[in-house]
């Protein structure tokens, strides 16, 4: 049975608008898109992760019946296309000319006029290549003896990728040091893994030599922002560029960046005169398109009379070959900095270099917003590790240490200023749906039997939705994002946004906020996106960015057409405005409730031949960028139980409990779905997602044979709670969300397994993603050394 | 070569090429893209269908392996206007994000629930773990799923009332 639970004209647990399509499997992917005349293109790559490049010989590959064109570097040098800039100001190689810096770089690009030819002709390439020593280890690219990888960019005579970086006060943090009882010190890795969507990246372009439009297609989070970079990579006008992304399987940061392969794609349409389409396979995807975290961490914690006093953070980044991390241009190290989590802290330094190494460019923010999940998982093990030294309860360390309620907006010694929360209330309702106490008695018969049960918390504080114009950029372009809403004179909307689902169900969400806002049913409320020619400027979906920057947005401009839906009520029922009131869908005069005007009837006047208020263009509609005045800080608490097999080191991750405070929830179903689907990735970075090489660089996790992601067995039965802090500088009270799951689990899993084994066999740390072989090894008290 | 087979009940006869996957050939010969693909390794399950009622990676079968089978895909689930329960019960149970697994989830689920019409949670969790979601975390999918049996006894007691 429907109930009006089911159908909220605003906010609530509304069923998704876009579900009718895939239910039948009438999504839109890019490679569901077929163009007439459309050609294929593949991809040659290196085996090698560094060797120079001889030769390239591509005859054998041109006399292929089915192969229309075979593109090289020599080739794009002609266009301008040999190399690009990468999203951190690095330039990347398109297609490889000089030398190959990482086992599957790009090096030869075939058009053909199928998938299968187009693939075969890979082979008919002839590439000589002269191997070189690579380096893969972040630490040894820094000794003076590594082989030089970018000898391409001039002056540069190491393997350092960008200047040291710096945040924090370090005078006031050796201090706290100094003056410290106890110093904990480790040694923590948060490896390379991926986000994997399960669709792969991949392009469709078509250019029309005869207009000079240039028409892509391409599943990417951030259109506009890409049609920016093409027009200023390939020297085409923007406005003649259009970028249409349909349905989009999946991104968690991987579609941010722009990869070669869509640069040859476009290349490939200018040279060949006919729509293009490039899809790579899973291997290319894992092998070369953003990686994400790959940060080498050295931290110190410090207490005094039990209260946590300071954090000292010494990293390492590895950026791979290119320096195309994710993140706005004036945080080399993103948010990392973020690192003092949810704890009033005085004293903290942190520190980031960044590396070139031979595997792939990336560093993107996988569900995370740019290095957050680096700076909460580093800050959550430390104080477990210090609680650990302390013998005291990690809770009971962590209670005593939060930011308190009243403090808020709190400064951060790093340089943040957090919006609101209520830490300790969060905590307390994890421990309650946890029942804490009961499982700790669990632990202790357990272990009493040689069981092996361990119970791991983590507490988190993210920075999303970026960001502040006055803040940050990222390519010189404000972080901001654009809403145009139109009511028609059906009183039936279209809402225009350049947020860009892949799969956060916005279609229903920013419906809903439309709804809330002006009383129209969100099933009457057409939301667009996805179309550079009919949305608005705006940087796209990701770091938890959607509803923090774009769901304003939406707030905003359905709260200027309500505005301007007063002043045309005032005309139709001959009063003044300020003599009006607003009830959901409706102006009615104060103290005369039955006089008033619905939305619709308000709309239909906007479009009619009857007069508008002294002044007033007729329509309905308004535009707004949106300039947040700050990040929203969500938060959250989150408990892990796990059983460890004694005799094999496997993990089960038996429950999960994760309390999220986002603020005002726009739909709580979403919501919780969101939260679902970072947990799973987080038990995946936790326990099995990594890409790891062998010392001459081969990728080998380049499958996903390898590269293992959670199933339906490895994930248990969340148990989700809530508290709601309203963000107080949030149109709508609401802080973003999709990523704290990812953030916040990886920790809580890994301080559990240790748990489980810290007192029986003395483990203090094991580095993601703690396999069994891994724990098994740490059992035995062999731990693999950190790199 | 020509391969004759039966595809969502209809009988389809096409020249393909020997090594063209049964995935390539449901989508760009048939042009049936709610089959999808995502990963070469026959890991993730996007584009499971059913073979003579049992779930089937498309991406592990040739197109000329199929001769005189029958294959359903999720274009069939829907009949006459009436989304099937499993349809019905992952979209009111949130089972889907993105959506590009969610065909070869239905099918699997399909598959399952033909086969086993009361399954247990255990049950569902153990038949779709062949299948990569990166949207959900499961938890909705094995709920909708179970929706699915209690909606297709539902459906079947209608009949036989």
């Amino acid at each position: 049975m429907t109930t009006t639970a089911d159908r909220p004209i605003g906010f609530g647990r509304l069923k998704r608008k876009e579900d009718p399509r895939f239910i039948r499997g009438q999504g839109t992917y890019l490679d569901d898109i077929k163009l007439p005349g459309m050609l294929h293109g593949a991809i040659l790559r290196s085996p090698y992760a560094h060797a120079k490049i001889v030769s390239i010989d591509t005859s054998r590959a041109l006399v292929h019946p089915n192969v229309a064109a075979v593109v090289t570097a020599k080739d794009l040098e002609t266009l301008g296309l040999a190399w690009m800039p990468t999203i951190s100001y690095d330039t990347q190689a398109v297609l490889a000319g000089d030398k190959v810096r990482f086992q599957g770089q790009e090096v030869a690009f075939i058009i053909a006029t199928d998938e299968y030819s187009a693939n075969d002709a890979l082979a008919l390439i002839d590439v000589e290549y002269e191997p070189l020593p690579a380096v893969v280890n972040a630490r040894k690219a820094l000794d003076p003896e590594a082989p030089l990888i970018r000898d391409d960019k001039s002056g540069q005579r190491d393997n350092l990728a960008s200047p040291t970086w710096e945040a924090g006060d370090k005078e006031a943090t050796d201090r706290a040091f100094a003056e410290a009882d106890t110093v904990v010190s480790r040694d923590i890795i948060y490896p390379r893994c991926h986000p994997a969507p399960l669709e792969t990246c991949g392009m469709i372009a078509d250019f029309n030599p005869e207009t000079g439009q240039l028409d892509i297609y391409n599943g990417n989070q951030a259109p506009h922002a890409h049609r920016t970079v093409y027009a200023h990579v390939a020297g085409l006008a923007e406005h003649m560029i259009r970028i249409k992304c349909n349905d989009i399987g999946g991104g968690f940061g991987n579609k941010v960046p722009v990869y070669p392969g869509y640069v040859c794609a476009i290349a490939g349409s200018i040279v060949a005169g006919k729509p293009v389409k490039w899809v790579e396979n899973r291997s290319e995807n894992l092998m070369s398109t953003g990686f994400a975290r790959d940060y080498v961490m050295r931290a110190e914690i410090c207490s005094k009379d039990g209260k946590i006093t300071g954090l000292r953070v010494d990293t390492i980044a590895d950026h791979g070959a290119f320096d195309s991390t994710a993140q706005p241009t004036k945080f080399p190290a993103g948010f990392f900095h973020i690192v003092c989590g949810s704890y009033d802290l005085h004293a903290a330094h942190v520190q980031v270099k960044a590396v070139y190494t031979n595997k792939a460019p990336g560093g993107v923010a996988y569900r995370c917003s740019f290095r957050i999940a680096e700076a909460v998982y580093l800050v959550e093990r430390m104080v477990d590790a210090l609680a650990m030294e302390l013998k005291v309860d990690p809770v009971e360390l962590r209670m005593g240490s939060f930011i308190a309620p009243e403090q808020f907006p709190y400064e951060t010694t790093t340089g943040w200023t957090y919006d609101s929360g209520d830490y300790a209330m969060a905590m307390r309702v994890a421990m309650d749906m946890a029942a804490y106490e009961d499982l700790r008695r669990e632990q202790a018969e357990k272990r009493a039997r040689g069981e092996l049960m361990g119970i791991g918390v983590s507490f988190f504080t993210e920075g999303v939705g970026a960001g502040p114009r006055k803040h940050m950029d990222i390519l010189g372009l404000a972080m901001n994002d654009g809403a145009d809403l139109r009511v028609h004179g059906n009183g039936k909307a279209v809402v225009s946004i350049s947020a860009q689902t892949q799969g956060q169900g916005h279609e229903t969400t920013f419906a809903q906020i439309v709804a809330e806002e002006l009383g129209i049913p969100p099933e009457d409320v057409e939301v667009r996106h996805g179309d550079t020619d009919r949305s608005p400027y705006g940087l796209g979906t990701y770091g938890s960015r959607s509803t923090p920057v774009s769901g304003g947005a939406v707030a905003v401009v359905s709260r200027k057409v309500r505005d301007k839906a007063r002043l045309i009520a005032s005309t139709m029922l001959e009063t003044r405005p300020e003599d009006l009131a607003w009830e959901k869908g409706r102006w009615y005069v104060k103290g005369d409730p039955e006089k008033g005007a619905m939305i619709e009837d308000i709309a239909a006047r906007a479009y009619s031949g009857d007069p508008m208020p002294e002044g007033m263009e007729g329509g309905l509609d308004a535009q707004v960028i949106y300039d947040p005045p700050n990040l929203t800080y969500p938060y959250g608490a989150y408990l892990a139980v796990v059983d460890v097999d004694k005799d094999t080191g496997h993990v089960k991750v038996r429950r999960f409990v994760a309390v999220d405070d986002c603020g005002v929830r726009i739909n709580p179903m979403v919501v919780e779905g969101q939260i679902h689907g970072g947990l799973a990735e987080g038990i995946g970075i936790a326990l099995m997602e990594v890409l790891t090489f062998d010392e001459e660089g081969n990728c080998l996790n380049s499958s996903f044979m390898d590269y293992l992601i959670p199933t339906s067995l490895e994930t248990p039965d969340f148990e989700l709670g809530e508290t709601v802090t309203p963000c107080p500088h949030h149109p709508l009270g609401a802080k973003g969300v999709g990523e704290s799951p990812n953030v916040g689990s990886p920790p809580a899993i890994v301080n559990a397994v240790i748990d489980a084994l810290h007192e029986t066999h003395g483990v203090d740390h094991i580095d993601m993603p703690c396999t069994p072989a891994r724990v098994w090894a740490a059992m035995q008290g062999r731990p693999e050394p950190p790199q | 070569m020509n391969v004759t087979m039966s595809v969502n009940g209809q009988r389809v006869t096409r020249d393909v090429e020997p090594r063209q996957l049964l995935v390539h050939f449901l989508r760009d010969t048939l042009d049936l893209t709610g089959t999808h693909w995502g990963c070469d390794t026959s890991n993730c399950g996007a584009c499971v269908v059913l073979m003579d009622g049992k779930p089937l990676k498309s991406c592990t079968a040739l197109a000329a392996m199929c001769e005189g089978h029958e294959i359903r895909t999720v274009e069939s689930l829907e009949v006459d206007g009436r989304l099937d329960p499993v349809q019905q019960g992952f979209h009111e149970h949130h089972a889907l994000q993105c959506g590009f697994c969610t065909p070869g989830m239905m099918m699997t689920a399909r598959g399952l629930l033909d086969e086993n019409p009361n399954p247990t949670e255990e049950e569902i969790r153990v038949a779709i773990s062949g299948g990569i979601c990166r949207c959900t975390g499961y938890k909705n999918i094995v709920a909708a799923i179970r929706w699915a049996a209690d909606n297709d006894a539902l459906a079947r007691q209608e009949v036989s009332g």
